[in-house]
């Protein structure tokens, strides 16, 4: 096998391929996090008196969870202190104010956006595809809003969210997730700057898949954005956000925010993949993905299912979650979580059943190599009034290598006797018997590894759009390089 | 040249020296077998042939249209034209049949130098050797070997190798655990295969199989040695005496020095 390991380390060595900075000026907020800051960011993007007072009861929460040091520690991952005075909590590219097209927009940023293969001119755009692109604290770009607008699709950046719809803002912002949900999201509510919004109105079924692409750019900054999604009675909309960052030595955080309301029978699709720089083969530097995200089927019938494919970041702490309140309502979590050299994970999700006949499906698969730590941690609840309620779990881990490691964390409550819940798990290792029966076919052993790891999570991939399954499969491949021992 | 000139092979598993001086020559169009009892060494010459990398050579060379075979990765291997049907095929979960092949075929193709395949002209081409080995192609969909019979799991060894084309095919013990109905398929699409362009070493427990699959040569593996060649008859006479008498005259006549 010592060939089979080299050529794994090389694959595993390989670069990370997004991790150039783009030279632009910028706008910042001194360091440092204090009353005076969030009144700045709220002042800077000329919010109503109902974000600000907003915000300062979250950082005013904040605050007294940081004095407690209430951190949450529960995790299955190790970090030093974050020191929060040292983080800069706005920071956006210099841009002419209210643009009003994408030639407005500094050439840099749209080169950058390119190079990671999205352009933003809209006819080299993905067929079917609409963009809203971030850019360290604010969305930089959206396209095909006025195509969406004829069907009376929002979707454009919670800035402009705020100053258009605020009615709607204040009527789902923090419907889910609220300030005091967690430490993470208590920041995020106190200081987010931007992220993107979409409504959909009744009986809509949203034509093209919405996205967002989120790039930190800056040193020293943090990113906050916040995502809010609502779906009216019997609409749907499949939404896809992906995520890179430059190469730098040390860590930056990122804490969002993610809230989806569903409506009667109403339907949201939601897919994550992301790909924040991981750190280094040493694990220096890479990000902090400190993430909230849940959604609420409120309506009948409604359906909300997370498929997520998280291959980058130093450190992942996210567990897409689905409250399950109305009947019949239906709660889907598909996972694929890829540790390589240093990374951690500690993801899963939550489903909490609340409504009659409600189901839910978590389908887990975890990958760790090198010295990756990989953590699946669910909860599974079933409360008194939810009769009828089903879950399925199937959490699976595959191990390349000797040095990494995979745990399962699985809580389950049954409040109410008529549930139905099945559990299966599964560790395995890619074994010397399957790569050599791939190689003696004629397939190289990287091509072979990243055919055997496809196959495992060949039941979330099939849930992602098809663009970016491909996508997917791809990223697999690079962030595996350098891993089969 | 001879397709396969394998010279003074010796060969070690964790310290045991297995093989123990193996020569042989192979010519293309001929079909040799490899026979002999349980731990003769049989399937570790398949396996070393196959590039394996768990064994360890310690002396004699392997030539392969001349090229140092030994110096091959599995992958260069059967890039060459070297092809093992495993007695143990292994289940891979999520990948179907159909992609697997088409992937491991244009690997291939790739390495010669030559066009990769697409799925048009692919199918076609697939669907022949399925009907060959009498398999089902809702079969191809589903996951490589996963939930497989161990029959259905052999004929994939053979519908592989069919579409795969090898000049060298290993057939390692492809007779064990099937029934007579498999065996004859199993023998059918071998016998398909040969031709003056291809070799194929058999390597078997049972004269059984040789009932179907008529090798030009028999050679009988006896702890690490080839101790006896011959035509088919001397499976014949294996079958009738059992390896005892020959693992008795092999005991006699062993160099002491090995």
């Amino acid at each position: 096998m010592s060939t089979n390991v080299n050529t794994i380390r090389n694959l595993a060595n390989r670069e990370y391929e997004w991790g150039f900075i783009t030279e632009i000026e910028d706008e910042r907020v001194p360091k440092g996090l204090n009353e005076e800051i969030v009144r700045i960011i709220s002042a800077k993007k000329h919010e109503p008196e109902f974000m600000l007072e907003w915000r300062l009861k979250a950082f005013q929460h904040w605050a007294s969870l940081e004095k407690a040091q209430a951190e949450p520690k529960w995790a299955n991952v190790k970090f030093g202190p974050i020191d929060y005075q040292n983080i800069v909590y706005y920071s956006a590219p210099k841009q002419k104010p209210g643009l009003t097209s994408l030639d407005e927009l500094d050439p840099e940023i749209l080169r950058t956006y390119e190079k990671l293969g999205i352009p933003l001119a809209e006819q080299k755009m993905l067929a079917g595809v609409a963009v809203d692109a971030v850019f360290d604290s604010v969305s930089v770009a959206t396209t095909f809003k006025e195509k969406l607008a004829e069907l009376g699709v929002v979707f454009c950046s919670f800035s402009e969210a705020v100053q258009k719809h605020p009615e709607l803002v204040q009527k789902y912002l923090g419907s889910v997730v609220p300030h005091t949900d967690n430490f993470f999201a208590a920041l995020n509510a106190a200081v987010f700057t931007d992220g993107s919004f979409v409504y959909v109105p009744k009986g809509v079924r949203c034509p093209l898949e919405l996205s967002t692409y989120f790039r930190i750019n800056a040193a020293e900054t943090g990113q906050f954005e916040r995502t809010l999604i609502v779906a009216d009675e019997g609409a749907y909309v499949s939404y896809l956000e992906g995520c890179t960052a430059p190469i730098r030595d040390e860590n930056q955080l990122h804490a969002a925010v993610v809230e989806l309301v569903a409506l009667d029978n109403a339907q949201i699709k939601y897919s994550t993949v992301q790909n924040w720089y991981p750190g280094d083969r040493e694990g220096r530097g890479g990000i902090y993905n400190f993430v909230t995200k849940r959604g609420k089927c409120l309506g009948v019938n409604s359906k909300i299912s997370w498929t997520q494919v998280e291959t980058g970041s130093a450190i992942t702490w996210k567990y897409p979650s689905c409250i399950l309140q109305g009947d019949n309502s239906v709660g889907e979590f598909y996972s694929v979580a890829l540790t390589n050299n240093y990374q951690q994970a500690d993801t899963g999700t939550k489903m909490i059943h609340l409504g009659k006949n409600t189901s839910s499906t978590i389908v887990s698969k975890g990958i760790s190599a090198g010295h990756g730590q990989n953590t699946y941690r669910g909860m599974v609840k079933i409360l008194k009034g939810a009769s009828g309620a089903r879950n399925y779990t199937q959490c699976d881990s595959l191990l390349i290598g000797d040095q990494c490691g995979a745990h399962t964390f699985p809580y389950i409550e049954v409040r109410n006797s008529t549930a139905r819940m099945e559990h299966e798990a599964s560790t395995s290792k890619i074994g010397e018997d399957q790569l050599f029966y791939l190689q003696q076919r004629g397939l190289k052993t990287e091509d072979a590894v990243s055919m055997i790891v496809n196959g495992f999570c060949k039941q979330v991939f099939r849930e992602l759009p098809m663009e970016f399954a491909v996508e997917a499969q791809k990223l697999l491949g690079v962030s595996l390089e350098g891993s089969v021992g | 040249m001879s397709l396969l000139e394998i010279r003074n092979l010796h060969v070690t598993v964790a310290g045991q020296e297995i093989l123990k001086g193996i020569s042989l020559n192979v010519n293309a169009g001929e079909v040799h077998s490899i026979m002999g009892p349980n731990g003769s060494g049989k399937s570790t010459l398949a396996q070393v042939l196959s590039r394996r990398e768990t064994y360890r050579v310690t002396a004699g060379e392997i030539l392969f249209e001349d090229k140092d075979l030994l110096a091959m990765k599995p992958e260069e291997a059967a890039c060459e034209g070297v092809f093992m049907a495993f007695q143990y095929p292994v289940e891979i979960p999520g990948i179907s049949n159909t992609y697997f092949l088409r992937s491991a075929l244009n690997a291939i193709r790739k390495y010669r130098g030559e066009d990769e395949m697409d799925a048009m002209d692919f199918l076609p081409m697939f669907r022949e050797k399925l009907k060959l080995l009498e398999m089902d192609e809702k079969l191809m969909s589903r996951s490589l070997n996963e939930g497989f019979s161990g029959g259905e799991k052999k004929r994939n060894e053979i519908l592989q190798m069919a579409v795969l084309e090898p000049k060298l095919a290993i057939l390692d013990e492809t007779d064990s655990g099937l029934d007579i109905d498999a065996l004859r398929i199993v023998a059918k699409g071998v016998n398909a295969m040969r031709s003056p362009e291809r070799a194929m070493l058999v390597v078997t427990h049972y004269q059984r199989l040789l009932n179907y699959i008529v090798p030009n040569f028999v050679h009988v593996l006896v702890d690490g040695r080839i101790v006896r060649s011959g035509g088919p008859e001397l499976a014949l006479e294996l079958e009738q005496k059992g390896y005892g008498w020959i693992e008795t005259a092999a005991r006699q006549t062993a160099p002491v020095s090995a």
